[in-house]
């Protein structure tokens, strides 16, 4: 699976790829929509979901991004979707802004966690899978078709409506749909999450034959380590909105260099009853508003020094990768 | 069905052969709209041709022949000598055509404010739900006589009375248009913040593409519950604007202005004048309330 390790001209500030993002930031704004917002007191902080992240996607790669909820995971695949606009920072997918129109110019799709909430329940299948190729003019006749027996459905099922499909087929229209829009790059949030354990294999195995097969670039969002690493050339580990390591995907398991991607790895449980111990200091996730100083991972941190505490680690460059950690 | 007891909560939500009250209704209304439709067919007389009116038949009553012409009017004659049947027919006609149109209108504008409000949100939607909100704490048969009156103020002399249809559609229509707005809103902004809306973003479908085509199927449901309940509101209030003596015009009087003719006569003794065209107007409000109300329990999905 390994296609290609990127090779970065500095630590922060990558330069090749399909994908470029460099310094991407974007803020919730939490208090009162309205005129409710002047009388709002205090303004509540505004909540940074993404913070100062800088990536590269070269094409035909798969980029997996992992972290826990509420890492950010979801807002950043929607921010290179081009369905957000970062607060500050740049995105530029093939050397262009994706927001807006330019989303579908440059060809970039999107596959969803819950695929019944992605599917328009009043469209049938046939309607939903051209849909990216009606947008632009007149559909083939037997693309739809096509398309189905491609993700592995009957394709007399064009017919028929969303609901009268599982969870797993259901997904298998969603990424039809993503494959008429030829595109150049396909964001994955979470896609095998809302699925049953026995047909994730399945989707996955699709996701990863038909990415090989059309030579796409993938960003593939998880919380699942096991998918990811069956899925990702180079892995990013998002901690409360900023990326604390980034290295190619072997190196990573086989070596984490940030205490928080060690936390995660010892997080996974093991069929011979170790693993599954984190290690964490006492508490929970820290609440993101406000953002805790220095270090964002140091409250929960086991090796975190006073240094942590006061000073944020930049993003370095190490051993086939970035990291964000004094110590490491 | 388990008896009479259970019958309401059995009914609920069941479909229509199964709900003999829905049935019924049904029944009611396609007849009137039926003998609406067909009342040029139906009507024993003209009753807008002067010509055939003949002023002997004044205040005969119901199933008895005049003593002088020894005509038969089934449901009476007014003080014209007018049927009172086909007055009631052509009535029909007016009170359902004013009725539908005024809440084809009222839904077109609430659905496409609605829809307006629920996708963009921000100042548009601040902008049509305060408009709304300012509508809704006046009558609605208030606004409709502003309108009304507007309306015909503007309109040329000569022009009124064909006109006044026109107008009293506008001005039921005009002041119709809340609850279909902010039901419409609210159900947009739920489908507008789905997955499949970013999946249509993504494939380059403009904004009032995803809003026609991905948003509106979807939130078609309870409007046509609020056009059924809408429609009885509409037919009355057309009748309470021509009761008042500004809606439909003599010349074209709908079952409201036969009730404000026939209101005069009750007292000296010719209730049929009044009584009739009433009934039709209870009946056919009653029968498109029920249907609605059917309709409502049909689409919850709670109830099903």
């Amino acid at each position: 699976m390994l296609v290609s390790v990127p090779v970065f001209a500095s630590a922060d500030g990558p330069m090749t790829g399909l994908v470029r993002l460099t310094g991407v930031t974007r803020h919730f704004d939490p208090s009162p929509r309205g005129p409710g917002r002047i009388l709002a007191r205090p303004r509540p902080a505004p909540l940074t979901a993404v913070a100062d992240v800088s990536l590269s996607i070269p094409e035909g790669t798969v980029y997996g991004l992992v972290g826990e909820s509420g890492s950010g995971k979801s807002t950043l695949g929607r921010l290179v979707a081009g369905l957000l606009a970062p607060s500050s920072g740049r995105i530029e997918v093939a050397g262009r802004d994706p927001q807006g129109a330019n989303a579908a110019a440059i060809g970039i799709q999107m596959i969803f966690q819950d695929p019944a909430a992605s599917l328009n329940p009043r469209w049938r299948v046939g309607d939903i899978v051209t849909e990216p190729v009606a947008a632009r003019g007149r559909v083939p006749r037997g693309l739809a078709e096509r398309l189905l027996v491609q993700v592995g459905l009957d394709p007399a099922d064009r017919g028929k409506f969303p609901r009268a499909f599982s969870g797993g087929q259901q997904q298998r229209i969603a990424i039809a749909r993503a494959l008429s829009a030829n595109p150049r790059l396909v964001i994955c949030d979470e896609p095998t999450s809302a699925l049953d354990v026995s047909v994730q294999a399945q989707v996955l195995n699709l996701i990863s034959d038909l990415r090989r097969d059309l030579g796409l670039t993938c960003l593939f969002i998880s919380h699942d380590l096991a998918v990811i690493r069956h899925m990702a050339d180079r892995v990013g580990v998002l901690y409360q909105g900023r990326l604390v390591e980034e290295a190619a995907a072997g190196t990573l398991f086989a070596a984490p260099r940030h205490p928080y991607t060690r936390m995660l790895l010892d997080a996974v449980p093991r069929l011979d009853g170790g693993g599954g111990r984190a290690g964490l200091r006492a508490g929970d996730i820290p609440d993101a508003v406000p953002a805790p100083t220095g270090c964002v991972f140091h409250p929960r941190c086991r090796v975190a020094v006073a240094r942590c505490a006061s000073e944020r680690p930049a993003l370095r460059a190490a051993a086939c990768g970035r990291v964000a950690c004094h110590l490491a | 069905m388990m008896g009479r007891a259970a019958d309401g909560a059995i009914g609920r939500g069941q479909s229509l052969a199964r709900t003999p009250r829905a049935l019924l209704s049904l029944g009611v209304l396609a007849g009137l709209v039926l003998a609406a439709i067909g009342a040029p067919l139906l009507a024993p007389h003209d009753p807008f041709d002067p010509a055939t009116l003949d002023l002997m038949n004044g205040f005969t009553a119901p199933m008895t022949h005049n003593p002088y012409t020894g005509d038969l009017f089934w449901l009476g004659a007014d003080d014209q000598g007018r049927d009172v049947f086909s007055a009631i027919l052509f009535g029909l006609r007016i009170s359902l055509f004013v009725g539908m149109s005024a809440v084809a209108l009222a839904a077109m504008l609430g659905v496409s404010l609605g829809l307006l409000a629920g996708y963009l949100g921000g100042w548009v939607d601040g902008l049509t739900m305060r408009a709304a909100d300012v509508q809704l704490t006046f009558p609605a048969i208030l606004v409709a006589m502003l309108i009304f009156g507007v309306a015909k103020g503007i309109t040329p002399v000569a022009y009124r009375d064909e006109m006044a249809i026109w107008v009293l559609i506008l001005a039921i229509g005009l002041s119709d248009w809340v609850p279909f707005a902010r039901v419409v809103r609210g159900a947009a902004m739920v489908e507008a913040s789905r997955d499949y809306v970013l999946a249509a973003r993504l494939s380059g479908r403009s904004g009032p593409a995803i809003m026609l085509r991905h948003i509106l199927p979807n939130v078609l449901s309870p409007v046509l519950v609020i056009a059924t309940i809408g429609l009885a509101q509409a037919i009355v209030t057309e009748a309470t604007l021509s009761f008042l003596g500004i809606g439909a015009p003599p010349t074209q009087p709908s079952l409201g202005t036969l009730i404000r003719t026939g209101q005069s006569y009750l007292f000296s003794g010719e209730w049929w004048i009044l009584a009739f065209p009433a009934a039709t107007l209870l009946a056919l409000a009653l029968a498109v309330n029920l249907l609605g109300d059917w309709l409502r329990d049909r689409l919850n999905p709670v109830l099903q």
